[in-house]
């Protein structure tokens, strides 16, 4: 039996986390998940939809909001108690979090960025790995009766499967240490605009774009496809952009149906960000930049040429 | 404030990368390549800089590395960290338990100023993405941790955090001493003046033997990612100004239904 844990945030589903479920039913039939907080009772029957049986909440009053600890401490209580022989993850910041709380509190290894993995019968596994944001794949061995590892966001696709969803309740036991660090407050939601892990498209500019006034072709595009902008590095070192908007290794992780990269080169930092997208269009003046190895189509010239044409065209194509 | 910043040194290609001929390691050898630090430990060695010029103390830099890893010790030296220590290894790889060890006995040990009150270090290597190392440190010393931040403010001994999701931001507080992670754009790391590179030289930097432990996240082989190799495929011409792209452009945003 292989145990999943996913994350939602105050009763909404991550619908990253749930991919986990995904990869692991391909592993073992047997897949129980494991929900920590009152408010994941309203995701059991999306949980479900995608084939999860025995849901396992964790309900705990001082739980009230994501807890990294207590989520590790009720998955630890719940491992002793079902001896399932992986716990997997998606790798979210939250998923990983909580699956590197687990592993530092077993003193076992942890397997990050997973794209594949078999389960061995011998205590040692075998995984595939992202190194350097996905530009360089590792294969190792874990070396651990129970296998703690987390995919890659992205690497499996959540697929449609029929579960029960029944719930099994159970209230961890938890000290104040475990409830030191948790959400306390959010500040800027609500903030207007397409997110960029949301958006379906997103628009994002590099060093072509020239300046912060460059950026004004680029929104116009954003709003007529209803796309979230993005940036690369240097964008946001100069200071034209703030960091929020970033798309790279050390920015955001993004996998949009489409990706319009303008006067972007295609660092591997950039890359790393934006390399699962569906579709990648590249506008570049130069038809020998790294961006066209990544990229499915590409437009060779100048953005501040094409792009007015193309919102035109675009304006015009939805009239 | 004693702070103690942990950072690895990783190779920086300038194109893209190749590996050696028995497909374990990144190829370093080639004129492109030099070595770097990851950006969000970038950050963090600025963060300690800066808590150090408001509250006073010192900052460490922590490396599990080869020798040649003081090149990037000493950048951060130059950029104001006080001092640095290199738990040399023979180049060969540690796994995130083996690294995680080494810093937990180097961060228990302490500063020649004393105790350390908060270990700042980034949520995740640049090359091998652990996710792991920070956690690992607290539980073993008992510390609470905030990962992924990148927002950070230091009021009467507690650490308030900021951790950006999505459009907005999640709000956490921990009493030092604590481990926080971090992330690039937590703040503009400073460039070393030409004063900071000198004195930097002065700085001790001390080297402790490190012994690999046998890893048990193992790895076997790298392999270069697949989509290396594919080839755009261009739309209009391909000369000109690339305007005559467009109606392909319109018609590939049909097709995929964004409009």
């Amino acid at each position: 039996m292989i145990l999943v844990i996913v994350d939602h945030d105050r009763g909404v589903l991550d619908p990253t986390s749930v991919q986990a479920i995904s990869g692991a039913l391909a592993l073992d039939s047997e897949v129980d998940v494991l929900v920590v907080g009152a408010a994941g009772r309203d995701v059991v029957g999306e949980l479900a939809s995608f084939g999860a049986n025995t849901v396992h909440l964790a309900v705990h009053d001082s739980v009230t909001d994501f807890t990294p600890v207590a989520s590790a401490r009720a998955a630890l209580e719940l491992i002793s108690r079902v001896s399932p022989a992986a716990v997997l993850v998606t790798g979210t910041p939250r998923g990983n979090e909580v699956l590197a709380h687990i592993a530092a509190i077993l003193d076992l290894p942890m397997a990050a960025e997973c794209l594949e993995i078999a389960l061995g019968n011998d205590g040692v596994h075998q995984v595939v790995r992202n190194r350097w944001g996905g530009n360089i794949m590792e294969t190792a061995r874990v070396h651990s009766t129970l296998l703690l590892a987390a995919f890659a966001p992205h690497a499996v696709r959540a697929e449609s499967a029929v579960g029960t969803g029944t719930i099994a309740e159970f209230t961890p036991a938890l000290s104040d240490a475990d409830l030191a660090v948790r959400i306390l407050d959010r500040v800027g939601e609500g903030a207007t605009g397409v997110g960029l892990t949301e958006a379906r498209v997103i628009v994002s500019g590099g060093r072509g774009v020239g300046g912060p006034e460059g950026f004004a072709i680029l929104e116009e595009l954003a709003s007529l496809l209803d796309a979230a902008i993005g940036c690369s590095r240097v964008v946001t070192s100069n200071g034209w952009r703030p960091h929020s908007e970033q798309v790279g290794q050390t920015g955001t992780k993004v996998a949009p149906d489409l990706y319009i990269a303008c006067g972007i080169s295609g660092a591997t930092q950039h890359i790393a960000g934006c390399r699962t997208s569906k579709t990648i269009i590249a506008i570049n003046t130069d038809k020998d930049a790294p961006i066209m190895g990544y990229a499915h189509y590409a437009v060779i010239g100048d953005l501040h040429t094409i792009l007015p044409e193309l919102v035109a065209a675009t304006r015009a194509a939805k009239e | 404030m004693n702070i103690a910043v942990c950072a690895k040194r990783v190779p920086l290609s300038g194109g893209r990368w190749e590996l050696t001929a028995d497909g374990t390691e990144i190829d370093t050898s080639g004129a492109s390549m030099g070595f770097t630090l990851s950006p969000h430990e970038e950050c963090a060695a600025e963060a300690a800089v800066q808590l150090v010029e408001e509250f006073g103390g010192s900052s460490t830099v922590i490396t599990v590395g080869v020798a040649d890893s003081e090149e990037q010790i000493r950048s951060l030296l130059a950029v104001g960290i006080d001092r640095g220590v290199i738990v040399e290894t023979d180049g060969g790889e540690w796994d995130p338990q083996g690294t995680s060890s080494a810093l937990i006995e180097q961060v228990r040990a302490g500063s020649p100023d004393g105790a350390y009150d908060l270990v700042l270090l980034g949520t995740e290597a640049a090359d091998t993405a652990d996710f792991q190392v920070g956690i690992r440190i607290a539980h073993a010393l008992g510390w609470p941790v905030v990962t992924n931040v990148k927002g950070l403010k230091i009021t009467d001994g507690v650490a308030r955090c900021e951790r950006a999701v999505g459009s907005y931001r999640e709000i956490y507080e921990v009493s030092l001493p604590a481990v926080i992670t971090v992330k690039d754009g937590l703040n503009i790391p400073r460039y070393p003046s030409v004063p900071g590179r000198i004195k930097a030289r002065k700085k001790s930097v001390d080297f402790i033997a490190g012994e690999r432990p046998a890893p048990r996240l193992e790895k076997v082989k790298l392999a270069l990612a697949v989509e290396e190799q594919r080839s755009a495929e261009i739309l209009g011409t391909g000369t000109g100004n690339g305007a005559d792209a467009v109606p392909a452009l319109v018609e590939l945003f049909r097709t995929i239904g964004v409009i």
